[in-house]
Order: structure tokens, then sequence, then C-alpha cells
């Protein structure tokens, strides 16, 4: 069937802001549903409220809606677009939830809108539990023996019927948030009270637990003409129980023989069939390990984030088929763009393995409850492709970033047998490196097998690993075998730095071979410009550039940015994608390197080749070796790329843009200081330190309070403000369990407005495309922050300053291409605080605002041509006639014990856009994008540190005339009521009932502002009281500034309905 | 590092002169054979005993093989049939609650030479752009030019004739269900997966199966409610004997069911063309299109040679594959007799088509009750 001839305009619903359980997987698919829409000749209309993402572009829709994604804003879309139909799988459980609500209420029925790709009924089946679990018993499929509860009673009475461990599992949540195994009658309650508050439908079920059983994958696609096909398998590393988005993941499955493989392939497009979906499902098994008795856990009748691993461990496209099937086409009609000869209806086979790898937010959260469960907690994942499991496992331990070569880590190689032992019985982050270490020691096999449950051929695997490592150490090269242990130890994924730094013997340098990824194995002529190493014997990309390869273009490599991580996220692969299809436009062929399976970037048409591999040196050196590229471009990859520039240099390939001397002089402090001396700008006075001796000596130099950090930050990884001499000593003490390659930065703290800028330059002339200013005064995280375009409050005189400024220092570090340089207006003077020679994560969101293309014009100059010679003018930009606020999204629900308080580390996992004709209305709208409930009468609660007693008492004033009921806890209620206001005083966490605990659990309150000199231990009262807010939802404000902006916006009296929607495209 | 067999160095010598180094799994010595590669990634000792390789030199695409061991109870015949196999990596220790042993021990007991470590994937491309060609497996050492010119001639002269009658069973074997009126089911074997019985058998069938040169008058003497005519291994020109007897079959009267080989002999057998493939299809992700229900299914396929035509007035083709567009299932017109290239039987590969049995059963039902209607 070709195109539904009803159907002219679609409207396509993105995911959202990036949170633990919904990443760039959504903008991913989101990106290839536009463009396959597009091509198909359908006008595409799009919401979502993520201006980071490449779905939001001009280019991709017809009519783009940074919107905040409730169902009142998508009602009002649709009456003003009146679009044919409703695109629901391509937008996460966000873009389902959502199309789901309004087919239900009937609104789509009630204006002609179509539901595309699952109707009603197909999502009621995979998703309500009790419905899914009928559907399954009709057709035959076994379930865990399970039930649905709506009260705790209920999940009590059920566990004694079937035993404990149970799992319980609340409906329609993201990431399984509010999930967990309880193991007796105590934490069943525990959990099932907090699922079901979270489950929007108020229900949770309770399972049998089925630990210990394979969690298996498949990846299934169906049509209207009930064509139904497997694109992919996949097998967790760790059994059932762990979520498998935190669950190490091979493709295809590897302990599976046929009959089972296809018991569960059977399974798996029975139920698609039954379920009626069109287009992509995920289905999740557990499989005993001792029969073949299995259960279907799990259906997700959408494109997932494994079907975004599926489509890139396989090369088949399901997001975009996905999309072509919705809007009518079939699998027989659709072809295959990887052959161009074949159709999409076939089964991908693969000629190599792939292993995807978690990366998880522990390294900034301290803190955080690591252990895993039901609930996911990863922010990212990258992927690697290998011919063996021991390769792509190696690959994949370089590509997540974690500062290791091997699975072998210090912390556990210090400890004793019995410390080893215990340790294996945790399931956390590190559990696949306290197995290795275990298998280092020859622990026996079954014994670790009996206790982890994780199949014996990854357990065998991961010893081959450790096996080839003690080797190395041991043995050396030196002795008769010592060649083969080369060969071999490169052949399981060893670098040549690895075998050298273990051994402690030099070796002849060797490149490895690339092979492609094709989807079928060999067996038809692929086009496709998709690569992974290995060592082996022919380089098919050699073959493919002699006969694909223009030699008369430049070949340009481009760096991603890795997994997504906090601080580093969906932003910077915009800008590398940006960064290909400019160097397309320019005539050059892009080659992109990353090893993220959820982004753009690594989709094998958005540059001329693409190379899913580690960003290390050394693997970016076999690359070099077979391209031999004319440049590299490292300003858009985040500090993963920055990181490369050194090595790009020994290998003699040329860094485009900035020269590497001048990104190193901004990011050392000495050179970095003598630069701004000669510029005439001042900054916050600072030092450099080792020890914890130095850092308390040149705090006291300086004066109290002073920012500490490590140099080559990024997303102001282990960075604190230090009010005391303990601060100091706290943070020395963490940071130097590390080893410290790099000083430890520490700066005077000068309060102010903070204000940030992006800007171009070409060595003559520079572009500043719009001024941000944040909310909050310096000392939150610029990543934390509310950034509003254009500025609100900045005299011209500090504009002009501020543009001089960068000028001045763009001059002076002689930029070519992009840079980011963030301001402090301390007592009116502007003070810089921090200077990035590359591309920040603001520059998706200030590019779509100000509708100046600042990657593709940092592109273009890095290729030389200049900015008087493009039509976007230079200096300062005139600003738009709208305000843009920058809202950011944190993911603490998921991350039990994280302080929610605000500070100079990062610990925002996405963000949305607000924009509307006033800093009011477009802060509303942010505010609510991104998740807040604001309502306009109730209560607040306030409990504040001594030093914002005194900010206090105006906000709370605020919110008093807004009608507001106060509650404080003792010494801000006391300040309160020297001001006359009056406020009801309430106990702290750890003193008697009723205290803020049952405050909170009252819904008495809408708002909880909080803030503290004591923060990060989980046992502090004001930790636990911010705690509580996540968990209820409720509207929590760290930083009075927040707080403030948020009384603005209440007191304009208007709700989102009152609030014009903007449509990017005709501003 | 002692994982896996890194002792002997093997080698694969291609027609065209080409050498790959690897080493040696399973049976040590020399194959001569016909290189096929075949891109399942799971079912690999279903290949390895799949009478229909008989002969040739089976590559394997996906890297690793073994993984979850061997079990007698996959095996789709008594023995492997497979001339030399070839993989990138061999599982040393396999995982699976039904493994037995690893297929090293299975290739040594089957005194199967094996190469392992090489670069399969250059050697697919290679026979994907040259087509099919033949090929040896040796543990001796052919850096020594005579050595290897020697077995080079060999490999250019070497020829599979007729493997079917390698293959076929000797005499009838017997499968009863013991059912009331259960079908009966002539199923003749010419390099017959046991899958095909499975299926028969599952659905209530009584089975006899009989050697490939079966004359009518001895299927007659069963008086069986249908005939199957099996997947072998060869090219189906080369037997017009059998051809023959299938053209009495088809007087006989009785449905007939042809797969893969049974499929290119049937069509012969009614005046169709046969043709040698360049690659084969070998794998078990194949998309058939049924033109009848216009829809595509998934399948597990193993040959070398393709119907090339059937006269329009004696069959109408029912399936066709979507990759290349050749010939998949004919329906015949006049006679009680449907078949199909690919293997509805699978095993290894998706059941989708295993609807194709039923089909087959209700044609001898019919059978059966037009029979009971002509007594009364």
């Amino acid at each position: 069937m070709p195109l539904n001839p009803n159907l002219k305009k679609v409207l396509v619903i993105g995911s959202g802001p990036i949170v633990i359980g919904q990443a760039a997987e959504f903008d991913y698919a989101g990106t290839q549903a536009c463009k396959a829409l597009k091509e198909a000749g359908l006008e595409v209309v799009l919401v979502n409220s993520n201006p980071a993402t490449i779905m939001t572009d001009k280019k991709m829709a017809d009519k783009i809606y940074i919107e905040p994604l409730t169902l009142d804003v998508v009602k009002r879309i649709i009456k003003e677009e009146k679009p044919d139909g409703i695109l629901s799988t391509l937008g996460g459980q966000t873009g389902l939830t959502l199309s789901m609500q309004l087919a239900r209420e009937g609104f789509l029925d009630e204006h002609g809108v179509m539901l595309l790709g699952s109707d009603i009924e197909t999502i009621d089946k995979a998703e309500d539990r009790l419905e899914f679990k009928e559907t399954m018993r009709k057709i035959g499929e076994p379930v865990v023996p399970s039930l649905v509860v709506e009260t705790v009673e209920d999940a009590v009475d059920f566990a004694d019927q079937i035993g404990y461990p149970v799992v319980v599992r609340p409906a329609f949540t993201l990431g399984g948030t509010g999930g967990g195994f309880a193991s007796n009658e105590k934490e069943l309650r525990e959990i099932t009270r907090n699922g079901l508050r979270l489950s929007p439908i108020t229900q949770v079920l309770i399972e049998r637990s089925i630990q210990g059983w394979k969690e298996i994958e498949f990846e299934v696609m169906r049509d209207s003409k009930e064509n139904v096909i497997t694109v992919c398998s996949m097998e967790n590393f760790d059994p059932v129980g762990i979520h498998t988005g935190d669950s190490i993941v091979v493709a295809p499955c590897q302990t599976l023989s046929d009959k089972e493989y296809q018991m569960l392939r059977t399974s798996a497009l029975k139920i698609i069939s039954e379920l009626g979906v069109e287009g992509g499902c995920n289905c999740q098994f557990a499989l005993d390990p001792e029969n073949f008795n299995y259960a279907v856990i799990e259906v997700n009748p959408r494109v997932s984030r494994s079907s975004a691993l599926a489509s890139k461990a396989t090369g088949y496209p399901i997001a975009k088929i996905a999309s072509l099937i919705a809007v009518g086409f079939t699998l027989d009609e659709i072809m295959n763009d990887i052959t161009g000869k074949t159709p999409a209806c076939f089964e991908p086979v693969i000629d190599y393995i792939v292993v995807k790898f978690p990366r998880w937010p522990f390294d900034k959260f301290v803190y955080a409850d690591k252990e895993l469960g039901t609930q996911m907690k990863a922010t990212g994942e990258v992927m690697a492709i290998g011919s063996s499991f021991e390769q792509a496992m190696m690959k994949a331990i370089r590509s997540a970033e974690l500062g290791f070569d091997t699975l072998s880590v210090k912390k556990y190689e210090d400890m004793s047998d019995e410390e080893l032992l215990e340790a294996l019985h945790k399931k956390d982050d590190e559990r696949a490196f306290v197995i290795y270490e275990a298998l280092y020691r020859d622990f026996d096999l079954h014994q670790i097998q009996a206790i982890t449950q994780i199949d014996m051929w990854f357990l065998d695997k991961l010893r081959h690993l450790a096996v080839m490592e003690r080797d190395l150490i041991e043995k050396g090269l030196k002795d008769d075998r010592g060649q083969e242990r080369v060969d071999v130890a490169r052949e399981i994924g060893f670098l040549d730095s690895t075998i050298e730094r273990l051994s402690k013997d030099e070796i002849p340098k060797e490149y490895p071979v690339f092979k492609m990824v094709d989807t079928c194995a060999a067996e038809f002529e692929a086009e496709t410009p998709y690569f992974y190493s290995t060592f082996d014997q022919e380089n098919e990309a050699d073959y493919f550039l002699e006969n694909h390869s223009d030699k008369d273009k430049k070949k340009i490599l481009v760096f991603g940015s890795g997994p997504i991580r906090i601080g580093q996220g969906i932003e910077f692969d915009y800008c590398s994608v940006h960064c290909a299809w400019t160097l397309s436009q320019c005539g050059a062929e892009a080659i992109i390197v990353n090893n993220n399976p959820e982004t753009v970037s690594t989709d094998f048409d958005t540059s001329d080749r693409l190379y899913f591999e580690p960003l290390t040196p050394e693997d970016v050196r076999g690359i070099v070796e077979t391209e031999n590229p004319d440049g590299a471009i490292v300003q858009f990859g985040g500090q993963t790329a920055i990181k490369l520039i050194k090595d790009l240099e020994t290998l003699k390939v040329p860094i485009l843009g900035t020269a590497p001397e001048n990104i190193d002089a901004a990011e050392d402090r000495e050179l970095f200081d003598q630069i701004l001396e000669e510029c005439g700008i001042p900054r916050p006075k600072g030092d450099t330190v080792y020890t914890t001796e130095e850092a308390l000596k040149a705090a006291e130099n300086l004066g109290y309070p002073v920012l500490l950090r490590p140099s080559y930050v990024l997303g102001g990884q282990n960075m604190i403000i230090a009010f005391d001499e303990k601060d100091v000593k706290e943070y020395m003490g963490i940071i130097t369990r590390h080893e410290l390659e790099n000083p430890v930065l520490i700066d005077k703290y000068l309060p102010g407005t903070e204000v940030e800028v992006d800007a171009i330059c070409d060595g003559e002339d520079f572009l500043i495309p719009g001024i941000m200013e944040h909310v909050e005064r310096a000392g939150i995280h610029s990543g934390d922050s509310i950034a509003v375009y254009p500025p609100q409050n900045l005299t011209d005189d500090v504009i002009e300053t501020i543009t001089e400024y960068t000028k001045r220092l763009a001059k002076a570090l002689n930029v070519i291409g992009m840079i980011n340089i963030q301001f402090v207006i301390h007592d009116g003077q502007v003070n810089v605080i921090e200077v990035n020679p590359r591309s920040s994560r603001t520059v998706p969101y200030i590019s779509k605002v100000t509708d100046i293309p600042i990657v593709d014009i940092a592109t273009r100059v890095m290729m030389g041509e200049k900015l008087k010679d493009m039509p976007y003018g230079t200096g300062l930009a005139e600003n738009r006639d709208y305000v843009a606020v920058k809202v950011p999204v944190f993911s603490f629900a998921k991350l039990h014990n994280v302080d929610t308080q605000l500070g100079p580390e990062m610990k925002s996992t996405g963000e949305v856009l607000g924009i509307a004709k006033n800093f009011e209305d477009a802060l509303y709208k942010g505010l609510v994008a991104s998740g807040n409930i604001l309502g306009h009468k109730g209560g607040v609660f306030i409990s504040v540190r001594g030093r914002d007693k005194e900010d206090a008492v105006s906000l709370a004033k605020r919110f008093e005339n807004l009608g507001f009921k106060i509650y404080a806890t003792e010494g801000t209620s006391k300040k309160l009521a020297e001001h006359g206001i009056e406020s009801e005083m309430v106990r702290k966490f750890s003193e008697p009932k009723p205290n803020s605990e049952d405050l909170l659990d009252s819904n008495a309150v809408n708002y909880v502002i909080s803030t503290s000199t004591k923060e990060r231990f989980p046992e502090y009262d004001e930790v636990k009281l911010r705690r509580k807010a996540v968990e209820r939802g409720l509207g929590l404000f760290t930083s009075l500034d927040t707080a403030n902006a948020l009384a603005t916006s209440l007191e304009t009296g208007k709700t989102l309905e009152d609030i014009e929607l903007v449509e990017l495209n005709s501003i | 590092m002692s994982y896996y067999k890194r002792d002997k160095r093997a080698y694969i010598l291609l027609e065209d002169g080409t050498v790959f180094e690897g080493y040696n799994f399973g049976a040590e010595g020399t194959t001569i054979g016909e290189i096929v590669f075949t891109t399942g990634m799971t079912g690999y000792l279903e290949v390895l005993t799949d009478p229909s390789y008989c002969g040739q030199i089976v590559l394997q695409t996906y890297p690793l093989i073994g993984n979850y061991g061997v079990n007698p109870d996959d095996m789709e015949s008594n023995k492997s049939w497979v001339a030399g196999y070839i993989v990138k990596e061999w599982c040393e220790e396999p995982s699976n609650f039904r493994n037995m042993s690893t297929i090293n021990d299975f290739l040594v007991k089957q005194n199967i030479v094996g190469v392992w470590d090489v670069d399969t994937r250059a050697l697919t491309r290679k026979i994907r752009m040259h087509g099919t060609m033949n090929g040896a497996l040796t543990t001796e050492d052919i850096s020594d030019e005579h050595v290897k010119e020697k077995l080079l001639n060999q490999i250019k002269h070497h020829k599979v004739v007729r493997p079917v009658m390698d293959v076929t069973s000797e005499k009838y074997d017997w499968y009863y269900t013991r059912e009331n009126r259960a079908n009966h089911v002539a199923l003749i074997d010419y390099g017959y997966k046991k899958n095909i019985l499975r299926m028969l058998l599952q659905e209530g069938c009584n089975v006899t199966v009989m050697p490939a040169n079966t004359s009518i008058n001895e299927i007659k003497r069963l008086n069986p409610d249908g005939i199957m005519l099996t997947n072998g291994p060869g090219d189906p020109a080369e037997y017009p004997d059998i051809i023959e007897n299938v053209k009495e079959y088809i007087k006989y009267g009785k449905p007939i069911f042809g797969i893969c080989l049974g499929h290119q002999l049937m069509a012969l057998a009614m005046g169709g063309k046969t043709v040698k493939m360049p690659f084969g299809h070998r794998g078990l992700n194949q998309p058939v299109k049924d033109l009848q229900k216009d829809r595509v299914y998934i399948t597990s396929q193993n040959h070398g040679y393709a119907v090339e035509s059937i006269p329009e007035e004696v069959a109408t083709v029912t399936h066709i594959n979507m990759n290349d567009g050749t010939n998949e299932g004919i329906e015949y017109k006049d006679i009680n007799a449907f078949t199909v290239q690919f293997h509805p039987e699978a095993s290894a590969g998706p059941n989708d088509t295993g609807y194709l049995f039923r089909k087959f059963i209700d044609r001898m039902e019919q059978g059966q009750v037009e029979r009971l209607r002509g007594r009364i």
C-alpha cells in the first residue's frame, strides 16, 4: 500500500528534554521520522520542548513548535495546524502517552486526526498491565505470575500468595521509575507506596521474581499488510533484574541455540501481530537458562532506546521505516537504503558482534545510590562493534571514557580476596570490573557464576581478557610465544599502547583494518559508508575509498562527543551533525567518528563516512592511517574531541580553526591569565594547587568563599564553592583520590549576574549571535542556570563591554571558529570567569532563537570563508523580538540520595526552551515545559540558609502578595516575622512529627524553596527535604533567584492558555 | 595465551590461486569442495548436518560459531555432510543447558577439516563478486609451490557428481504415529532434513522414508495419501532418472509437496528449466513473497540452483524472492502438486512458513474424503 491518500499533514511529537530513560535516541528517531515524512511529500508539524535537538531545526519540519509538551499545548497546535494525522510512536513514552490521552478523550476523532503507528487498543494492550497479561494469555504466550494492584494491601496479599522476592513495576512511568525488588513485606510496602504515587494511573504490577533468567530482546516490525520481520535480537550480559538500559547488552544473542532463538522470535512476531502495531515494537523476554521456559516481560509498541541500538547495530533504520509504515507504506515497497537494491522486508544479518555499555552519572553524584535494579540510572551509552566479544567489549570500555583501557580498576586490585568476593554480590555500575578482577585472580568461574548468575559464556570471554592482561604483565613479550601474544591481544581488542604499558616492551605499530556494516553480512553489495575496525586481512575501507571517495574533495574528520553524560549531552551531537552537513555543502567529505548509538551523528547517512569507534588517540590513529584526512575539526565534540588535539598533531593532521596552542592557552591557567592581562580584562583572582595544604593556603590568601575545580573540566566536573577550610579539605580529599594529572584551580568567588556568549571569529571579524543572561547569580553552573536571551537587566555599557571583551579575547587567542565565554558582572564590573575555545551547550538553543546557524557559519569559517562574505553581519547581532528562556531539567527522581541543591557542579541532564513575546511568559513556558506544575494558589515552604535569609524576606513577601500561604522552618520563619510576614513554622525532618515531611506529604505546598550551607550528604535534613520535594513532584527551587523569577511569572496572573504559541519557522 | 587451537596452521586455497591463512580445527588433512557461504547467525549444527551441503565447504559469515555447543537433538541427519568448514572463531567453552560437546570435538569425530581465524568477510566478498568457486582446506604447508600447484590442479578438476546418491537412504524407514486415519506420506529422500519428517509427524502423519530412486510401483504398493519430494544436494539437471520417476509420481495423482531440490526436480519434470545461481541463497533471512496472499515471509534457504522458468500452461508461480526475484514457489495447474524453493521446515531458521505443511495435509485429507465418497 502506498502513502495513505488522506494524509497531507502530519504532527510529530518529540520526547522533550533529555532525562534518564529518555535520551538522545528520540532525537535520532524523530529526525529520521521528519526526514522520511518530508521525503514522502508530507507536510510535517513538529512539537518538542527540547531546543538541543536536531529535529527542531528549521529545515527538519515545515512547522516547528518548541513548546511545553502538555496536553493543552498539543491540542492548541492541532486546532491551529489541523494535521490529518499524528505520529505517536517516535516520541518515546512522552509522545505515546500524550497521543493516547488525546485519542482517549476523543479529541483526535473530533478534529479528524488519525492516530498513526499504533492505535489506542494496541497501546493499551501493550502498556496497561492487565490488558497486556490478558492479551498474552489469549495468544498463549507465557508471562510471569503477576497482579496489578492499586493499593499497598493488595500488593502484600498477592506477594503472600506467590512468595518473595517480588518485583514492583509502576504503570506508565519512564524507564521504570519507581519500581524495584522487594524481598520482604517492609520493602514491598515502601516500594509499592512510591510506585503507586508515581504511576499516572495509580497502578503497579507485583510479580514473581525470575532472577537469574537470561534477558533477551527482539526488535520487530510490522506493516498494515501484516508483514512481520525481526530486525535484531539482543542478549543482556546481566540476567533479568537489572534494567536493560543499565545492562551491558550484546547483539545478536550469543548463547541461544536456533531452537531457543526461533522460539522467542516466533513469540515476538506473534505478539506484534496480535497487538496490531504498525511500525516497530520491542519485546523483552526472560529465558530460563536451564530449559525452554520463557516469559514475556515487557512490550514497547513504539520506537525505543533498544530500537536505536538495534538500528545502529544492524544498519537497519527502524525509526525511518516505522514512520513510513505509519503513513501507509508497506515493508515490501520500502527499499533497504544500504543495498539500494533489496527491499526493507527482510531480516538483517550481521557478521560482527555489538556490545553496548551504559554510562552512569555516578562520577558526578558521588553520594548517589549506585545499586542497579529495575529503575534505569544511566544517562547514556556507548556501542562498540568488533569481530569478537572481547574486542567489542574492550572498545566499549574505551568509548565510555572512564579513564582506563582495560577492565582493570585500581580500587579492586587493592582489595583482598574476601573483599572482592563480597563485592561480587553487589549489582552496581562497576560489576563488570569486579568480575574482571576476580577472573584475573583465577577465582573459580562457577563460583562467580553462582553469585552473579551471569552466563558462563560472558564470564569466560571476560576471562580471556583478564588472562591476556595477566600474561602481558607477567610473561611480557620476550618468550617464544611473545609474537603470538601480541597478535591475539590485538585481535581481542588490546591497543598497542595497552600492550606496551602492560608488557613494558615496545612493539612495532600495526594498524587495524575496517569492515563495513551492511545489514547482510556481505551477501549483497552495499554502498553504506559505515565502518568499524578490527585486526584482519582485508581493509574494506580502502576499496570503498577507491570507488566512492572523490579525490578532489577535502577529507575532514569530525569528532562526536561520545556517550551522553551530565555536562556533555545531545547539544554536542547537534553541533557535530551540523558541522558534517555544512562540510558536505562546502564540497568537502565529512568523516564522523563517534560511538554513541543514540545519536543522529552515528546515522550512516549524516556524513560521507561514519567510523563507529572509541574516541581515543590510538583508535583515531587507525582511522587517520586509512583515510589520510586533510584536516580535523575538534571544536564540536565537546571536551572529548579537544582531548585528541595533541595526538592529531603528532599524526600530522591539521586542526582546522583555532590553532592548538591557542586552545591550550585558554585552558592553561598561567597562559590565560597573561592573555587577560594583556587584553586588560579583569577576572577573579586565582591560583593553581596540587595538594590540600596548597589549597588551604591559597584559599586564605584569596579570602573565602572560593571556587575549586580541576583544570580541563567539562560540566563543572567536581567543582564546588568552598565557604571555609572544612569544605576545602573535603573537596581536596575527594579529588586527590584519583591521580592528579592536572592541577586544581582555586578562584575567588565573585557573586553577581552571570552572562554567557557564544561567538564566531574568522581571525578578522567576529559575530555574537546573542548574549544570554542567567537568572541565577554566579555560583550555579551555567548548564543548570536558567538562561535568557536577550538579556533583560544588562545596561548598554555592560553589553558594550562584553562585546568588546569578546572581540579582544577572540583576537588574542586568534580564534577561528567558535568561542564560548562566561562573564560575571560583579559590582558593575565585567569579569571573565571561563573561556572555552570550542562550541558549547548553548549553541543549538541560541542558533534557533536568533536564526543564525552558528555551527554552519563556524564550519565555513574554519574552511576559510570570511564572516564579511556571509549574510549574518559582524559584531553583536541585533536582538530579535522574542524572548527565549532555557530552563534546565534534572533527573533527580531516578537517582536516590542525590542532593538536588544546585551549585557550581552541573547536575541537569537536559533542557527545555520557552519562547514568548516577553520574559515572564517565556519563563512561564519554560518552567512548565521542564515539568513544573505552576499553581497560582496554595502554599510555599521556605527554608533557607543564613546568608539567604535577608533575600528570603522580599521573596516571601511576593508570594504572600500572590495569596500563597507561607510555611517556613524556625530560623526562616523568625526572620520573616521580623519583617511582618506571617508564616507557619514547620519542624525539620529530624525533629518530632508533625514536621516538614508531613507537610510535604499533605499536598498543602506547591513550591519548596530550600537552600543550605551543607549539601551532598544524604543524611542531612535539608537534603532529605529536597529529596522529598522531588519525590512528591513539587516545584523545588534551590536558588532564591529562580524563585524570584517564578514569582515574576506568577505575578502576571497568566496561565499557559493565555500565552501565545510560537511557530519557529514564522518568526 | 592458550585459548583455542592455535598450534596448527591451515590454509584455504581457492580455484583462482588465492590463499587465506588460518588455523586448523576439527580434523587435520586436506579436503576439496565448492565453497559456499551461509549467513545464518544461529543453527551451525543444523548446517553441518544438512545433507544439502553434501560435498561443499561451508563458510559461516557470522564470526562466533559454537557458542551454545553441540546437541545431537539438533542434528538434521545422522552425520555431517560438509566437505569442510570455515569460521572466524569457534567457541572452546560453549554455554547452553543442552550443550554436550564443542564444535571442535564434533568436527574431529565427523572427520571434517576446519579452518578458523581467517578473514571470513573478505572470503565472502570474494565469492559474492566472483561467484561460487572450488577450493581446498588443508593443513599441509602450501608455501611449497609444487604442493600448491598439485592441489590447485585437483581443485580445478574437482566435481561432485550426483551427490543425492551419496546421501539418500538405502532402504525404507517407517514412522508411524498410530493415529486413526493418519495421512500416510511417502517421503522421497533426496537428502531430507529430519525436520521435514518431524513436521509431518507433528501433523499426525505416518511417514515412510524411501530412497531417491524409488519407482512409482514401489510407492503404489504403499498406497500413500501424498508424496513429499525433499531437499537434497547438487544440480537437479544431473538426475534425469529421478526426473523420470517424478513424472510417474505426477501421473499417480496423489498430492505432491516439494521442497528445495524437490521443487526443482518437479519443475524439470513439468517442462521447466533450472539454472545455477552466482552464489546461491544460504541463510535464514530470505524474504519470499507469497503472491497469492500478497505477504512476505522470512524463510530459511540453502540452494545454489533455481527454477528459471516453468511453462505458464502447466503452472502458476506462487512465490518469488524479494531480493532477486527468483522463483520460490509453484502451484501446478491440472495436477495436485505445489512446491517451494525455500525450507518451510526451518531448522535452522524461521518457522513462518510452517503453514505449508498444513496445506499439504489438507490436500491429503481432501483426497481421503474424496476417495471415501467415491467408494460410497
